[in-house]
């Protein structure tokens, strides 16, 4: 498990980071907390000459305030993202994502932005990042652009990012009040999801007047549940009218058949998931 | 005489670990921390492909690379790597392929070796092993095992079959029982009832925590080898019977070592190599492993089809049980190799009271891993048999498992038992460990509590499953090996030696991997000699320090090992005793051994064992004709194997509408005879059991149709963790095995071996109202959801990988990879 060889970059400024992609092309890859990188590099399924490390710009760290949206520097780890008050009470799917996401080890090194430029449909923070329309901020040499979630995502593994651009943070619009759930399903504990559901709703004396449901892993990005988002809206938040409306939560999935589950069987998850997922959120 | 408190005893002490702290803080040393002066590094070329020719293999790119000091294939080793042994051949008439530990012609699994960089650094080798252009002409692999033992596609074209070995045992020819036809027969005809099951004992990878590394120094008078290898005594022996090198002129070490479970009973390609290599070069060569490269190419374990038939009486007692395995031994016949299904020959019939019983096993030749020795090796295939048929016969009669085990298991005064597979059963007490098991377990409460649930039909469904199983172990009678064509003994050596200080140094041929050998043996001969715990030190696992023995696996050790060491530890107090006498100026006949002192009965005079060893030391005033040495050898070769046992109960809850289990309860009563340390003891049950709960729940070594191992990482091949476990709840009987002093029996497999049924058990028991009795192994979500819904739950998973470390979309790696 040895990396062939390349040379380090650690730039302090998004300019140097930006300058040295611009040098390098596609002899270059960013690493940011390496978790999805480092083995990839260990494998040797890639061999970059060139490894730009992003984890020495201050700026791209951290949770902040800015009206409608909170903003999440693309370089803050899973564990400063999961305890960050801000998040916690604008965004609460996303801290709830982050509680069972990988293992602590992996959180302390991980960040969220490098969990959502790698893409993987598996991975626990694109159904929330969908869910809650957030926008991504890609800063290139002409300067920054801003794409939304549903725009991000483009296949499998694979972002609007070009290969000249870095994802420096994420907005999230606030949805203060909503309550929010993930329901994740693995075999062990620290695993990618087999199927999850990221469920943020805003109930009403007992009436869901809003719901957004995020799956993860039911194809090759991210995927809203838009049907079910639809059916829900002045559904009582019980039992029967849920699991009525989540019966759908798998239409137009594409979810890949492996080890853990084959397509079929992780349809049939993504309803009971949903669910259970849109009933924790609306606290029945 | 003034009266004393009587010193504490160690044996049946909580002791903390002598070796915790260093390995706990990593200051030890690992094979793969050696670095000697000049040392070259290896890095192996593996085929992609299960079965292929090797026409080509072009090495000139990558001898040309930095530093690399040649690149060497199976063609240019020739005759000088020898072929890899197999210690078992079970028939006379075994096919065995030839095993070079690196492929000359043809690579026949995918990780086989097919040539060789040796580099001054690690990375220079692996890099250089990027530029090896290898090319392969594809041949058709042996993968699916029933197809393979068909000999639809074979995995060795030369040998013309894929069957290796056809082992037979049957009651009525051994005259041990009756004909296991004629009872099948019998309940097929007349009211009794006949069970017919197929169950699959999946293929597990061992997954010890430290990969395998080997380092060979060639330049002393000896060639020393360190290798992270549960069997230093072995190895030292074969690589000189293979490689033609006197034996005295190798010495082998095993210096702390990361965990086996079988894993490490292995000589190894990559020992060989290196060794050859290091030989070739008059260098030191490492070579570690890579996890992809231990999970790939390390042996693997289990892999059978298991058909069965059992017979009963319409009451429910057994009358015969015929075993037909198939046990897949991957491309090669490996050292233990198809003596594995053969260990669990005699532990179908378990606790019960089989009139006939009639056991096959065919080997057979396969284009994957080869295969052997795994936690439990042969018993947990045995277990999970036996206790899931007990428990479909209770089905079938509509009553509660445990009073079909009752109705048919030994009762405890009618040990000893000679059971129908031969085997001498020396004691045990299956309705003491019951009865315990039942009632910490709530036995009562939690069948109520199914009721309940079933008859609410909760979404959450609850299963109790049993195991009460027993196994054999402390391998082994030596003629017992002799009348199956083992290729070695049985026995085990221990060697005392009293320092000038009073200090004791053991030496074990016993070779610790985790177990805790050096706190257990010190307790031992602690009491025995009457030392203090901290001034004995064990020493074990090399081949120079302790030149003889037959290493650590089959739960051997302690009833084997530790019986070689009491009787050391007697040999050396009866040494003493006239040098005692003779300065005590009393005779010796008059002397009594007690803590540690030589006492003149009736009188407080006597002297400590120290003080003979300092007087035998300076051997100024010894008796006439006695040596100045109170050391002592002992080997012992035990007369019958030891039978540990126990009760298992385990509630599973099952959710419904996804299939997903989850551990509620788990009980276990074992009883392994005397206790040595508690600590140590509940430290074996805990993993022992996680591990065969692995194999019910998680495990699976998994290949695609094309050969290629899709579970070959830990993202795809599930440990557990702590996170995945509840806490278990440990209890013991004691029953002392009469077949060592110390009146202890084995307990590093016993959790495995009885776990993995009474996980499944419980599943099934969970899911039986859904017209499921049976759920393949590992009991996946998937499996269990399909179950319950269709009644089946025998289907095999996905043969593909979730690619979460993929790089799509990004330039692949550069270079010429190998193909
Ligand atoms: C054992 C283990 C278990 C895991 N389990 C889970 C899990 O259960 N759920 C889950 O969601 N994830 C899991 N992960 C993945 C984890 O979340 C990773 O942290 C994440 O996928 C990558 O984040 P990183 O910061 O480490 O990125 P890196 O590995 O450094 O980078 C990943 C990729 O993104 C690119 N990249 C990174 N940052 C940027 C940027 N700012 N702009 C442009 N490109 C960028 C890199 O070039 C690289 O291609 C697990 C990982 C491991 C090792």
């Amino acid at each position: 498990m040895i990396p062939a060889q390349f040379d380090y970059l650690a730039p302090t400024t998004v300019e140097e980071a930006l300058a040295a992609l611009a040098e390098h092309g596609d002899d270059a890859k960013i690493i940011a907390g390496g978790q999805s990188l480092l083995p990839v590099l260990r494998m040797r399924l890639n061999a970059p000459e060139f490894v730009i490390d992003i984890g020495r710009i201050d700026s791209l760290r951290g949770v902040s305030d800015d009206g409608d949206a909170i903003v999440i520097g693309a370089m803050t780890t899973h564990v400063d993202v999961g305890k960050d008050p801000l998040v916690a009470e604008h965004a609460t799917l996303v801290t709830k994502a982050i509680e069972h996401l990988a293992d602590a080890q992996v959180r302390h090194r991980g960040t969220f932005g490098g969990a959502l430029a790698h893409a993987d449909p598996a991975g626990d923070l694109g159904a929330p990042a969908l869910a809650l329309d957030a926008e991504f901020v890609i800063t290139g040499s002409g300067g920054e652009r801003r794409v939304a979630a549903a725009d991000f995502f483009e296949d499998f593994m694979t972002t609007a990012i070009a290969d000249d651009e870095i994802l420096t943070s994420v907005r999230i619009p606030k949805h203060t009040g909503w309550g929010a759930h993930y329901e994740k399903f693995v075999r062990v504990a620290h695993q990618w999801p087999i199927v999850a559901v990221a469920a943020t709703v805003k109930t009403d004396g007992g009436t869901i007047s809003e719901a957004r449901v995020g799956l993860t892993n039911m194809g090759s990005v991210p995927l809203r549940a838009t049907s079910v988002e639809q059916a829900l809206v002045g559904q009582p938040a019980t039992d029967d009218a849920v699991r009525r409306a989540a019966a759908s939560a798998a239409e137009g999935t594409n979810p890949p058949s492996d080890l853990n589950g084959d397509a079929d069987y992780r349809k049939h998850l993504a309803t009971v998931l949903t669910r259970r997922a849109v009933l924790a959120a609306a606290g029945a | 005489m003034t009266a004393t408190a009587e010193p504490q005893l160690e044996i049946g002490r909580d002791r903390r670990r002598k070796e915790d702290q260093r390995l706990i803080t990593g200051r030890t040393r690992w094979t793969d921390n050696i670095t000697l002066p000049g040392m070259l590094h290896l890095a192996m070329v593996r085929s992609p492909f299960a079965h292929a020719k090797i026409t080509n293999i072009d090495t000139e790119q990558a001898k040309k690379a930095p530093n690399v000091v040649t690149v060497v294939t199976g063609k240019d080793l020739g005759e000088e790597q020898g072929s890899l042994p197999n210690a078992w051949p079970i028939t006379p008439d075994q096919v065995t392929p030839p095993h070079p530990p690196v492929a000359i012609d043809r690579a026949t699994f995918a990780g086989e070796i097919v040539a060789v960089v040796v580099a001054r650094s690690a990375a220079e080798a692996r890099d250089a092993a990027e530029l090896v252009d290898v090319d392969y002409e594809e041949l058709p692999a042996a993968l699916d095992l029933k197809e393979a033992a068909n000999d639809t596609t074979l995995a060795h074209p030369d040998l013309g079959t894929n069957k290796s070995a056809l082992w037979v045992f049957d009651s009525a020819e051994a005259g041990t029982g009756g004909n296991v036809d004629e009872a099948i027969q019998k309940a097929r005809e007349g009211d009794g009832i006949v069970i017919e099951r197929e169950y699959r004992q999946q293929r597990l990878i061992p997954a010890f925590m430290e990969p395998r590394s080997t380092v060979v120094d060639p330049t002393g008078e000896q060639i020393t080898m360190w290798s992270a290898t549960q069997i230093p005594h072995i190895l030292r022996f074969l690589l000189a019977a293979v490689l033609g090198v006197s034996e005295s002129k190798v010495r082998v070490i095993a210096p702390d070592v990361g965990g086996g479970f079988g894993g490490k009973l292995q000589t190894t390609p990559e020992e060989f190599i290196t060794m050859v290599l290091a030989r070739r070069l008059g260098k030191p060569i490492k070579f570690t492993e890579t996890r992809s490269e231990s999970m790939m190419a390390a042996h693997h374990g289990r892999d059978q089809w298991q058909k069965l038939t059992l017979s009963a009486e319409k009451d429910g007692t057994v009358t015969g049980f015929k075993v037909e395995l198939l046990a897949d031994l991957g491309a090669h016949v490996s050292l233990v190799g198809g003596g594995v299904p053969v260990l669990g020959a005699f532990m179908f019939n378990a606790i019960y009271k089989f009139p006939a019983y009639h056991f096959a096993v065919q080997t057979v030749l396969t284009n994957k891993a080869w295969t052997d020795a795994y936690r439990g090796a042969g018993r947990p295939e045995a277990t999970y048999a036996i206790e899931r048929m007990m428990t479909e016969l209770a089905a079938e009669l509509g009553v509660d498992p445990l009073e079909i085990r009752e109705k048919n298991w030994i009762k405890h005064e009618e040990f000893p038992f000679t059971t129908v597979a031969g085997l001498e059963y020396d004691s045990g007490n299956y309705e003491a460990a019951t009865a315990m098991a039942k009632e910490h377990f709530g036995y009562d409460e939690l069948r109520a509590e199914q009721q309940r649930r079933r008859e609410s039909n909760d979404p959450v469904q609850l299963g109790i499953g049993v195991s009460t199983f027993t196994e054999m172990c402390g391998l082994a009678p030596s003629r017992v090996l002799g009348s199956l064509d083992y290729g070695a003994g049985g026995w085990e050596h221990a060697t005392v030696r009293m320092l000038a200080t009073g200090k004791v140094e053991v030496i074990t041929g016993a070779s610790a991997h985790g177990q805790g050998h050096e706190t257990a043996f010190s307790q031992i001969v602690a009491d025995r000699l009457g030392v203090p715990f901290e001034d004995v030190e064990v020493l074990h696992g090399d081949t120079q320090v302790a030149p003889k023995g037959l290493d650590t696996y089959g739960s051997r050790s302690l009833v084997v090992g530790g019986e070689a060491l009491v009787r050391a530890a007697d040999k050396v107090i009866e040494k003493a005793k006239p040098i005692a006498a003779h300065m005590l100026e009393a005779s010796a006949d008059d002397l009594e051994f007690k803590a540690g002192r030589f006492g003149v009965k009736g009188t407080d005079q006597g002297v400590a064992m120290a003080e003979v060893a300092l007087a035998t030391f300076a051997a100024h005033d010894l008796p006439d004709g006695v040596e100045p040495s109170l050391d002592c050898d002992a080997t012992f070769d035990p007369v019958n194997f030891n039978y540990p046992h126990g009760t298992h109960l385990c509630a599973m809850e099952v959710d419904t509408e996804t299939g997903a289990v989850k551990m509620r309860k788990y009980t276990c009563v074992d009883d392994i005879g005397n206790v040595i340390n508690p600590l140590i003891v509940a430290g074996q049950v805990h993993g022992g059991l996680v591990q065969g709960i692995a194999q019910a729940l998680w495990e699976e070594a998994v290949y695609d149709d094309s050969g290629t191992l899709v579970s070959a990482s830990f993202v795809d091949y599930l440990v557990p963790t702590a996170a995945d476990t509840i806490s278990f709840d440990v209890d013991h009987t004691t029953t002392p095995a009469l077949t060592n002093t110390l009146g202890t029996k084995g307990v590093g497999e016993a959790g495995t071996i009885a776990s993995t049924p009474a996980v499944v058990n419980a599943v099934v028991d969970a899911i039986r109202q859904f017209g499921v009795n049976d759920v393949r192994m590992p009991c996946t979500p998937e499996r269990v959801w399909k179950a319950i819904n269709d009644g089946g739950g025998g289907d095999k998973t996905t043969e593909a990988a979730a690619p979460h470390f993929d790089d799509s979309g990004e330039t692949a790696i550069a270079d010429g990879a190998s193909e």
